[in-house]
């Protein structure tokens, strides 16, 4: 009964949506408002009908009824009323759902916005939303049919991927989906921009805000990405270039590019083709990204033949590609720019080079991700890309990224004084060498760590540098400097929140340096009693248990003292886990977290025939915290700059004038 | 972190002097767990995806680690490892694949090629600066004037327009030097 409405109302949703493209171009063609009224309104209601169909699936989830397929693959009736819940995006066919429902919630909230001069964009946005959508809800009602029903109900279900139950894993999916589905809104006013034939930035205007939303989403699903990695898969890592990891970056990769270099269009209407191919790019990559997690395709060619999703998948992003190649040579008059450049050190120069930088990075994670299927096409045999091979061709370009991101702020539109930047940046530099000159006085030997810090450090000064400016620049008139701060900070959201995330990514960089050079590693086999030194760390393995966790869990739990510098500073409990019905293991890692290193304890290996000894493997990750708040500072900066503003309309009118006024950087 | 460093040196030390003698006394037990995770690190597990050996759990997985500590017991390098498990499970294994046939192509010569394609395009992109002053302005500054005008008559856009703003851009340019 639940599965009928469901699976009819996804059904009612599919036909709102072909209708709503058919209203929207016929009401656009004839010139009758209301039809495209109408196609407005069918996209609301596609989000309503596809939050009931949603809503079918999470009660019959939580009923437990096994006689639909989905609830039987991915739920069980001891689990917590809570896992059942999230289990809507516990697996394909519930994911894929629920990747419909934002992403109708998403065009919903766009149409139900103020349109005001945009307008004559509607009818091609609805066209556009809705084509997207009709092809994510074919999937879901033909091809993976969340509602799809077991002709014997069997008693229980197969429970919750074990991974998939860490409160890490069940925010991190609907954040990236978040993130990749908030992209379709700049990418379909930027069709609607083309095909309407209104290429000024109106477009990019109306979906600043989306933009930098959905750039939010992405972030906070790759940095919550990595600590899950981090607390859950006993690694002692947070990032290891999977290929499932690269296909989330590489859209944030694009969506940085697209974020930076609109800004050269909305001061000097520049760069209009090259922001249409940054947004075009970034979708492509959100519907690949979305794909190549669910087929398998790249663990195996073979795999994308036989899932039926994987034809469709790459159907779609052709078609969507060639349409928007269409449009855009179509008007590639219109979007050739009259300004050019006029300086190589200009502020738009300064995007260029990071728009350069990025694609780089992007081109090649692109290439290495993608590698095993270039390799089995043409020879046959399956290749693999490991972290090394990453690292080595990235630090480089990475390195290069964050000098500029610190140099960059100093250059002004149009042109700057060579002169002037070198004033900007001598004492900074000479600060940072100071800074790097101590580390070695403290016996840093990596020349790869120094450079580093030092670009690091150079960078941060340089960043740091831009508030005190900017804040002394309003002290002279007379605010106290907490005033001054804030309202700087409030007058220029954007401006200011972009250098807090810059501050974020710069923390991060210092701690992920930190962590990949200086990482230390034993791993040992220890009786009770026994003790093994790492750093300034000893531990002693006090004890083993094992016990029966809720539901199908066998918990085996180690008791070791850890001692710092000969004090006793905490008793660590990790533990391996095996979930018994599906054998599946989990080694829980546990840590003694500092500002400045974790000593992270995993138990490896412990057998009841043998039961005083285990095998324990510790890491000593230096600075992996502030890579965590790095990422902290770096959402809060996002956040600056996309919140929500009581005075919008005022900012859009009061814009050109402020844009004339503002010296500062 | 300059003692933690140290402290760790000695460690290094210790356990390469003992791993150096210990052949010498025990053959079988001389192979640390460390020593097997350095190599088995960067070999990937031929079945699970995308894991190290050195953290994969399956049974498969201990018996390959065990493989490599014998291989080490016997004397064989990094290198002779690495290659050993080229030969019996393919390059793929590999978490730094060696640079031959297409791997050469794909992770080496394309990335290159890439690169310089790129930097080509966007110097392109920024070489409308020729047409625009301020680059005339300081080749007029630092050069002499009739390679200016040279560079005028050859660099400059048929474009009527385009070129009246240049050229009384460049005439303002000059005004101010003077």
């Amino acid at each position: 009964m639940l599965a009928d409405i469901g699976y009819l109302s996804l059904l009612f949703a599919f036909l709102a949506a072909v209708y709503s493209v058919f209203a929207a171009w016929y009401g656009n063609r004839i010139g009758k408002p209301a039809w495209v009224e109408s196609a407005r309104n069918a996209t609301i209601i596609i989000f309503f009908l596809v939050l009931l169909s949603c809503t079918a699936l999470v009660i019959s989830l939580v009923q437990s009824d096994f006689s639909i397929e989905y609830v039987w693959r991915v739920s069980s009736i001891e689990m917590p009323t809570y896992l059942k819940v999230t289990a809507l995006w516990g697996g394909q066919a519930g994911s894929l759902l629920f990747w419909n429902l934002l992403l109708a919630a998403f065009t919903a909230a766009a149409m139900a916005r103020r349109w005001g001069k945009q307008r004559e964009l509607m009818p091609y946005v609805i066209i556009v939303g809705s084509f997207t959508q009709i092809f994510f809800l074919f999937i879901s009602l033909f091809v993976e049919n969340p509602f799809a029903r077991l002709a014997v109900v069997p008693p229980d279900g197969n429970g919750l991927n074990p991974l998939l139950r860490h409160p890490g894993m069940i925010i991190h999916p609907p954040m990236l989906y978040l993130g990749f589905v908030g992209f379709t809104v700049p990418y379909t006013f930027a069709m609607a921009a083309l095909m309407a034939n209104k290429l000024d930035d109106r477009w990019i205007r109306a979906t600043r805000r989306w933009t930098l939303v959905a750039w939010l989403f992405l972030s906070l699903g790759l940095i919550l990405g990595g600590r899950w990695a981090y607390d859950v898969l006993g690694w002692g890592g947070y990032w290891g270039w999977d290929p499932v990891e690269n296909a989330s970056l590489m859209p944030w990769l694009a969506g940085t590019a697209f974020l930076h270099s609109v800004m050269i269009q909305e001061k000097r209407d520049m760069f209009k083709m090259w922001n249409m191919f940054l947004i075009i790019l970034t979708y492509s990559l959100v519907i690949l990204g979305t794909f190549v997690v669910r087929s398998g395709v790249i663990s195996s060619v073979h795999s994308f033949a036989q899932s039926a999703i994987g034809p469709l998948f790459f159907g779609f992003i052709s078609i969507m590609f060639l349409f928007s190649v269409y449009w855009v040579s179509k008007r590639r008059d219109a979007l050739s720019s009259k300004n050019s450049i006029q300086s190589f050190l200009s502020r738009e120069a300064a995007f260029l080079y990071n728009n350069f930088l990025i694609l780089a990075i992007l081109a090649i994670v692109f290439l290495f991700t993608y590698y095993p299927i270039f390799s089995e096409l043409f020879t046959g045999e399956r290749g693999f890309v490991g972290p090394p091979v990453y690292e080595r061709a990235l630090a480089p370009l990475f390195a290069l990224l964050l000098l500029l991101m610190g140099v960059a702020p100093l250059t002004m539109w149009y042109r700057s004084s060579l002169k002037r930047i070198e004033m900007g940046v001598i004492w900074p530099a000479l600060g940072a060498a100071i800074f790097v000159v101590v580390l070695f006085a403290f016996g840093m030997r990596s020349w790869g760590a120094l450079l580093g810090f030092w670009i690091v450090g150079f960078s941060t000064i340089l960043t740091v540098l831009e508030f005190w400016k900017g804040t002394r620049a309003r002290m002279k008139r007379g605010e106290n400097i907490w005033t001054a701060y804030t309202k700087l900070l409030a007058r220029n959201r954007r401006r200011y929140g972009g250098y807090w995330i810059h501050m974020g990514v710069l923390v991060m960089a210092f701690g992920i340096i930190g962590t990949e050079l200086f990482q230390q590693e034993t791993q040992i086999r220890l009786s009770t009693g026994e003790s093994v030194a790492l750093g300034n760390y000893e531990m002693v393995f006090q004890a083993v248990d094992r016990y029966a966790g809720p539901d199908d869990l066998m918990i085996t739990e180690a008791a070791v003292d850890v001692y710092y510098d000969g004090n006793l500073v905490r008793t660590l409990t990790p533990r391996s886990e095996l979930y018994t019905r599906t054998m599946q293991p989990m080694t829980i890692p546990k840590a003694r977290s500092t500002i400045s290193e974790d000593f992270y304890v995993l138990l490896v290996n412990w057998e009841p025939l043998t039961p005083d000894s285990a095998t324990f493997r510790i890491y000593l990750n230096p600075l992996i915290n502030w890579v965590w708040a790095g990422g902290f500072i770096f959402i809060l900066g996002t956040l600056i700059a996309a919140w929500p503003d009581a005075r919008d309309k005022k900012v859009t009118v009061a814009e050109p004038g402020r844009a004339a006024l503002g010296t500062t950087g | 972190m300059r003692k933690s460093c140290r402290l760790w040196l000695i460690v290094l030390f210790i356990l390469a002097l003992t791993t150096l003698s210990l052949p010498v006394f025990a053959q079988d037990n001389g192979v640390t767990d460390d020593e097997v995770n350095e190599v088995a690190k960067d070999i990937y597990c031929p079945v699970c995806e995308s894991t190290p050996l050195d953290v994969c759990g399956t049974q498969a997985c201990a018996d390959w680690r065990e493989l490599i500590r014998t291989k080490l017991n016997e004397g064989q390098s990094r290198q002779e490892i690495f290659e050993y498990f080229a030969r019996q499970y393919g390059d793929g294994v590999l978490a730094d694949p060696p640079q031959r046939g297409i791997s050469l192509i794909i992770l080496w010569i394309l990335p290159v090629v890439l690169l310089l394609v790129g930097l080509l395009f966007f110097s392109r992109m920024l070489a409308r600066l020729r047409k625009t002053p301020e680059t005339a302005a300081a080749a007029v500054a630092s050069v002499s004037r009739p390679v200016d005008t040279q560079v005028v008559e050859t660099a400059a856009p048929p474009k009527n327009s385009a070129q009246d703003d240049y050229l009384a851009r460049v005439e303002e340019e000059l005004g101010k030097k003077k």
